[in-house]
């Protein structure tokens, strides 16, 4: 069992790398360069927006807004291009990623400081900050002739052969990755949603943890909120709309454990990388995209079943302990009856 | 088994009486707080806007809320019992889609509705059968068969709509079911009432009385405060959780019934998005998300509010989406401000 553990995300890309050759060998051109590039780009936020959501799945909470707060801290990215074309590129993802941070931190502080429980906040703020957008902007929305050039061109660019989305999303998965294996904090994280009781008798602070995860998965969908809009050159209140959910999805699929303290970042990228192929392999194997969310669903309640399987919990203690015995001396008998 | 105290012995435990009832706890009992909300809604609301206070258009408002409402009674007792539902629109459609089909078969009116049930049933119990016979965690189990329901229903409908229903099975939805009747006297009548809402009365009704009056309500509120000891004491935890999840999706046929025979059309993304919004109705009634808490009063309550304050201010022209921010607004807020005091008096006394 414990190898099943250790060798999930080995099995997650064991059957993506049968998928992507069973459906090359259907159609060369979906492991053509060019392809495998469009895809990673356009899973690229995914591959983010899973990486925070896990995060705050691991302190036992969830994050329903990461969609909504993308919407609206793209839209103020948006808006900053818009009305002061002249502010250097970096200022505008700067605001959005600071809008983010900003609304990841009101959901950490509902959370931890007034400990409402993670879904009800968040379904809360998922409503707020999406309708946020339409009073901001009186129900407009921004469109590609509007926002600057540069603030449109920086996701189309290509470094070293890899889009800029892929670069950004690299460095954040390398980013999460020492953080949450080589710091103190990162440990935390999962020393909280492990054992909270155990955490806090080892001084851990449950609600700084708390707060630090939304605020990280906030600042990530600020971060996002702006490639989205300026790859897709719109900025309005339904952008993303539902996206959460898929995030969700992804971070199921990767071996997160919606019970907490459980998750790697190589298994949330696989579990992204899952769907972005999913996505793109339909219109290659000319099956109607319509077939997606079903396949998503599918999917899903499959990796649940085999996670539950893998980290089977012995919830029965007494009686596999009174089998156990029995087997030795005639005991399980009198236990059964 | 009385074994009498003997005189200077200690008891072992000693159990305290109960607090004695304050008005002030009375008054800061989330009930009370819902129908002051309620009654200020009513009071703003007809201040306002002159046609807020006519029974067609209170009537017509009624059919806006009372599918998801109707839904959001099975998702009051799952929550209850720490469980959660978010499938609940995908099934409205599915079965919405299979009412569709039905009609054009030629089906009748009580046929469809018993299609929608059904479909609905078979849902919920898929639902049902995964989390307990597998013991998964409810939540991500219904992320996955939310998204399963509502992607069959794109995979088999594509960008089809269905459109051709009996009229028979249109009138059930569109017209009166009790219709308006005047006494003579101005003040004493009986108001026109939807299908809809009058179902969702009655089964509030129902679910009040099973969930406060009998042992099967006890129970459910063992399995909340907690699902080991209650299993320990003889409540079959996972029977009922199975039931529940079975009761949750024939809801929501229903009000999928209801819904299709109110539209008259179907397409595949009837219904988006209500998940989120029967969750907040009952997390607004005060049932409490960690389980165990809960009263389908204070659901009834918190489904007029909501009702009430979405349709006054759609009266007033305000955007579906503005409305929206407002009722988070006020999820949040109803749900912190009774902490906020609870924080101010431990640190005073802290103090």
């Amino acid at each position: 069992m414990t190898s099943l553990i250790k060798s999930r995300e080995l099995f997650l890309a064991l059957i993506l790398v049968i998928g992507v050759i069973l459906i090359g060998s259907y159609d060369p051109v979906f492991v053509r360069w060019q392809n495998i590039s469009d895809m990673l780009t356009e899973t690229s936020v995914l591959f983010m927006l899973a990486l925070a959501q896990m995060v705050v799945i691991l302190t036992r909470g969830i994050d329903l807004s990461v969609a909504a707060n993308l919407a609206l801290s793209g839209f103020v990215a948006a808006l900053v291009s818009q009305y002061y074309p002249g502010v250097p590129l970096a200022l505008m993802i700067a605001a959005g990623v600071a809008v983010g941070l900003l609304l990841g931190m009101i959901n950490g502080a509902l959370v931890a400081l007034l400990t409402i429980p993670p879904i009800v906040v968040t379904l809360g703020t998922l409503a707020v900050y999406r309708g946020m957008i339409i009073i901001l902007a009186g129900g407009d929305q921004v469109n590609a002739s509007e926002m600057g050039d540069v603030f449109q061109a920086f996701p189309k660019q290509t470094f070293l052969g890899l889009t800029t989305p892929i670069w950004i999303a690299i460095g954040v998965s390398i980013l999460f990755w020492l953080f949450l294996n080589f710091t103190r904090t990162g440990r935390g994280l999962y020393a909280v949603g492990g054992n909270p009781l155990a955490a806090r008798y080892c001084g851990i602070s449950q609600g700084r943890q708390e707060f630090l995860a939304y605020s990280i998965a906030g600042a990530v969908s600020g971060l996002c909120g702006y490639l989205w809009v300026a790859r897709y050159g719109v900025a309005y209140s339904e952008i993303a709309s539902g996206y959460e959910l898929t995030v969700i999805a992804a971070c199921v699929i990767g071996g997160v454990s919606i019970g907490g303290g459980v998750g790697t970042v190589a298994g949330t990228l696989l579990g992204a990388l899952f769907l972005g192929i999913v996505n793109t392999a339909l219109p290659v194997l000319q099956i109607s995209p319509f077939w997606q969310m079903a396949i998503a669903g599918a999917v899903i309640l499959a990796a649940v079943v085999i996670n539950a399987r893998a980290e089977h919990r012995p919830d029965k203690l007494i009686l596999p302990e009174a089998r156990r015995l029995g087997r030795d001396s005639g005991l399980l008998r009198r236990v059964k009856a | 088994m009385n074994v009498p105290v003997q005189p200077g012995q200690q008891d072992r435990y000693t159990v305290l009486d109960t607090a004695p009832r304050r008005l002030r706890d009375f008054l800061l009992s989330w009930d009370v707080i819902l129908v002051i909300l309620f009654v200020l809604t009513i009071v703003v609301n007809s201040l306002v806007s002159p046609y807020f206070l006519d029974v067609y258009n209170l009537a017509d408002a009624t059919s806006n809320f009372s599918e998801k409402a109707i839904i959001a009674l099975g998702m009051a007792l799952l929550i209850l019992v720490r469980d959660i539902d978010l499938s609940v629109a995908a099934i409205v459609a599915l079965a919405s889609m299979g009412i569709g089909y039905a009609a054009e078969a030629g089906w009748s009116p009580t046929m469809l509705f018993a299609v929608g049930l059904g479909i609905g049933l078979l849902c919920g119990v898929f639902n049902g059968a995964l989390v307990t016979r597998f013991r998964l965690p409810s939540i991500v189990v219904t992320i996955g068969t939310m998204s399963l329901f509502r992607g069959l229903t794109q995979v088999i409908l594509g960008d089809q709509a269905l459109r051709s229903y009996p009229q028979g099975f249109l009138d059930l939805g569109q017209s009166y079911f009790i219709p308006m009747t005047e006494t003579g006297i101005p003040w004493l009548f009986i108001p026109p009432v939807p299908l809809s809402f009058l179902v969702f009365l009655v089964l509030a009704l129902i679910f009040g009385i099973v969930l406060h009056r009998t042992a099967v309500g006890r129970q459910l509120f063992a399995i909340g405060s907690n699902p080991v000891a209650a299993r320990f004491s003889g409540v079959p935890v996972n029977r009922l959780r199975f039931l529940l999840f079975g009761l949750s999706g024939m809801l929501s046929g229903l009000a999928g019934a209801l819904l299709t025979a109110r539209l008259g059309s179907m397409r595949s993304n009837i219904a988006v998005g209500w998940e989120l919004d029967i969750v907040t109705m009952v997390i607004l009634g005060g049932v409490s998300i960690a389980g165990g808490v809960g009263s389908i009063l204070g659901v009834f309550l918190a489904v007029l509010v909501l009702g009430l304050v979405t349709f006054g201010m759609a009266l007033n022209n305000i955007p579906g989406q503005v409305i929206s921010v407002y009722i988070g607004a006020l999820l949040i807020a109803v749900i912190s401000i009774p902490r906020i005091f609870e924080r101010l008096r431990a640190w005073r006394a802290g103090r």
